[in-house]
């Protein structure tokens, strides 16, 4: 692993065939990195059927992606999607519950229980 | 009626009450402050200090300003305002909508970042810049653990210098204005010697700690598959270089929120400055249209203390059109004020200028509009073998704009995209027309009488 540091010749980026990862950690897990406030009270809710465990005061979005890495697929199949303004206008957020009922992740305070549903939508699913 | 009660907003309701009135104030938040000031949820416990940094003291000042006033007025949160027609709002809370008939209606909507898409940009992991800031104050999360920041724009440096005292230090901060630029608007930034030394320490502190600041940088690509592996861009020498990082913050600039103004039918113009359609107003905020008024970053970009100014005045306006006796004094005061900030505000977009250029050399599989999934060349069909003269053409025929945002984050780059494809001024290919609702509401929807 290189040093994280400018090089002698003022170059710091990584040479054109490597990718430089400053932190071993980047990269996997979680999307987003809780710097503070982590005592918290814990709240459980699920996503696509598995428990993750948030704190309570966090928005549905910082809940998904602190243990998950996107929130939905885009309509048209050009992959996947974590929101991006996180100010309720951008409508990139907006996720499903197992009811069916759809929440903007961004302006969406989580409590106990949620069951989100990130990737399949059983209701649109065809009748056998 | 006000809507919005960030620092606009705010300041409009204070003088409305000091007048004796109750007014109505919508606010789409859980809690007032607008996104400059926005409050973290009540279980966390960081001080002021630790979330607005300098601005502190007005953060407070502002919050305890409008927590005394709730009592005297009719203070709506979570609340949208989703259309104005023949006179009344439409306000939706939960799933519940309605009428609310006006005498005056005052517009303190706001801003959001103002985007130029590149490929990759929507790969879970990049956020705007506003966005990676509100991660950070309101939920005390970075957006990951080695952002790039990339853009340009005093917000830049700013959310930078946030995530690296936060404990997220930035990978690399990209900018593509030139530093001469920054330079050369010097004597139009000291016009607030103060605002000019705050951004001087943010870009100090950042080299101090070996952060890497780059300008001139033309910025190609966002990387990764599934999320964010990192950013390729041409240095200022022309070299093809690319730093990693696990996240992307981008941004430049922002952009006045102005679909509300338009459903009131207010007229626009545009503006040469900052390369958009922005609503007529007189210099206290009245609209074309009689009893519309628009105060703070909804109506023209100027910032959080100009907003504050803004909001008085045009409560003031309010006041002085309903035939309540304001003291010219104090009107010409904040006036005087309010233009010190807008020679402020045009240094700052000649310092950290948009940049139109990059639209027509984005590729042509480049998404433009993130709702739609249309790309850079889709929207060059629309402009050259489709023929469409303006934005809202070109809208109804490659759905450009189409999509649940309104336009709000591809709209001003589509516009760029277009006329760059016609070989015409942007003034020309117009501006996406507002549709209500402004924002998605539910499909189940009770009306109530008021």
């Amino acid at each position: 692993m290189r040093a994280y540091d400018r090089k002698e010749n003022g170059d710091w980026t990584a040479p054109a065939d490597e990718w430089f990862v400053p932190f071993m950690s980047a990269g996997v897990g979680g999307l987003f990195r809780r710097l503070d406030e982590r005592a918290r009270a814990p709240v459980h809710i699920t996503v696509d059927g598995a428990p993750v465990t948030a704190l309570a005061g966090d928005t549905l979005l910082v809940a998904l992606l602190t243990a998950g890495a996107n929130l939905r697929e885009s309509e048209f199949g050009d992959g996947k999607r974590a929101g991006f303004c996180l100010m309720g206008a951008c409508q990139d957020c907006w996720v499903s519950t197992e009811s069916g009922e759809r929440l903007r992740a961004c302006s969406t305070e989580i409590a106990e229980g949620m069951s989100i549903l990130t990737t399949h939508r059983p209701w649109l699913a065809p009748a056998s | 009626m006000i809507v919005g009660a960030g620092p606009a907003g705010a300041r409009a309701a204070e003088r409305l009450v000091e007048a004796g009135l109750r007014p109505v104030v919508v606010d789409e938040a859980r809690q007032s402050g607008g996104q400059i000031y926005r409050r973290q949820p009540r279980q966390f416990r960081r001080p002021p200090a630790r979330l607005y940094g300098f601005e502190a003291k007005k953060a407070t000042a502002l919050h305890r300003m409008f927590d005394a006033l709730v009592p005297r007025i009719d203070y709506r949160p979570e609340t949208l305002a989703w259309n104005i027609y023949e006179g009344a709002i439409h306000l939706q809370r939960g799933t519940q909508s309605e009428a609310l008939r006006f005498d005056a209606l005052i517009i303190g909507s706001g801003a959001t970042d103002r985007i130029m898409p590149l490929p990759g940009w929507t790969l879970p992991g990049v956020y705007s810049l506003g966005g990676a800031q509100i991660a950070l104050k309101a939920q005390a999360c970075a957006i990951g653990a080695r952002p790039v920041f990339l853009g340009t724009g005093p917000l830049l440096y700013l959310v930078a210098y946030q995530y690296a005292g936060a404990g997220a230090p930035p990978a690399a901060v990209l900018d593509i204005s030139p530093f001469s630029r920054r330079l050369a608007a010097l004597p139009s930034l000291s016009a607030r010697p103060s605002m000019l030394a705050k951004g001087l320490y943010y870009s100090a502190w950042l080299a101090a700690h070996r952060i890497p600041m780059l300008s001139s940088i033309t910025p190609l690509s966002i990387e990764g598959e599934g999320r964010v592996k990192g950013v390729r861009f041409r240095d200022a020498r022309g070299n093809e270089r690319k730093i990693a990082g696990d996240a992307v913050g981008l941004g430049y600039g922002l952009r006045s929120e102005t679909q509300l103004a338009d459903l009131a039918r207010a007229d626009f113009a545009f503006d040469s400055l900052s390369r958009q359609f922005l609503p007529v107003t007189d210099e206290d905020g009245r609209s074309s249209v009689p009893g519309i008024y628009l105060a703070g970053d909804g109506a023209r970009i100027a910032g959080a203390d100009a907003a504050e100014l803004a909001g008085r005045l045009a409560a003031c306006a309010v006041l002085a059109d309903l035939g309540r006796s304001v003291p010219a004094a104090e009107t010409a005061t904040l006036r005087r004020r309010l233009a010190r900030l807008a020679r402020f505000r045009a240094g700052l977009e000649r310092a950290f200028p948009w940049p139109a250029h990059l639209a027509a050399s984005l590729p042509d599989e480049t998404l433009v509009c993130r709702c739609e999934a249309i790309t850079a060349g889709e929207i060059r069909r629309a402009a050259s073998a489709l023929g469409a003269p303006e934005v809202n053409r070109a809208k109804a025929l490659v759905r450009a704009g189409m999509g649940r945002c309104q336009g709000r984050y591809c709209g001003l780059a589509g516009a760029e995209v277009l006329a760059a494809a016609r070989g015409v001024p942007l003034g020309e290919v117009g501006r996406l027309r507002g549709q209500a609702p402004v924002k998605p509401l539910p499909v189940a929807i009770e009306s109530v009488a008021s």
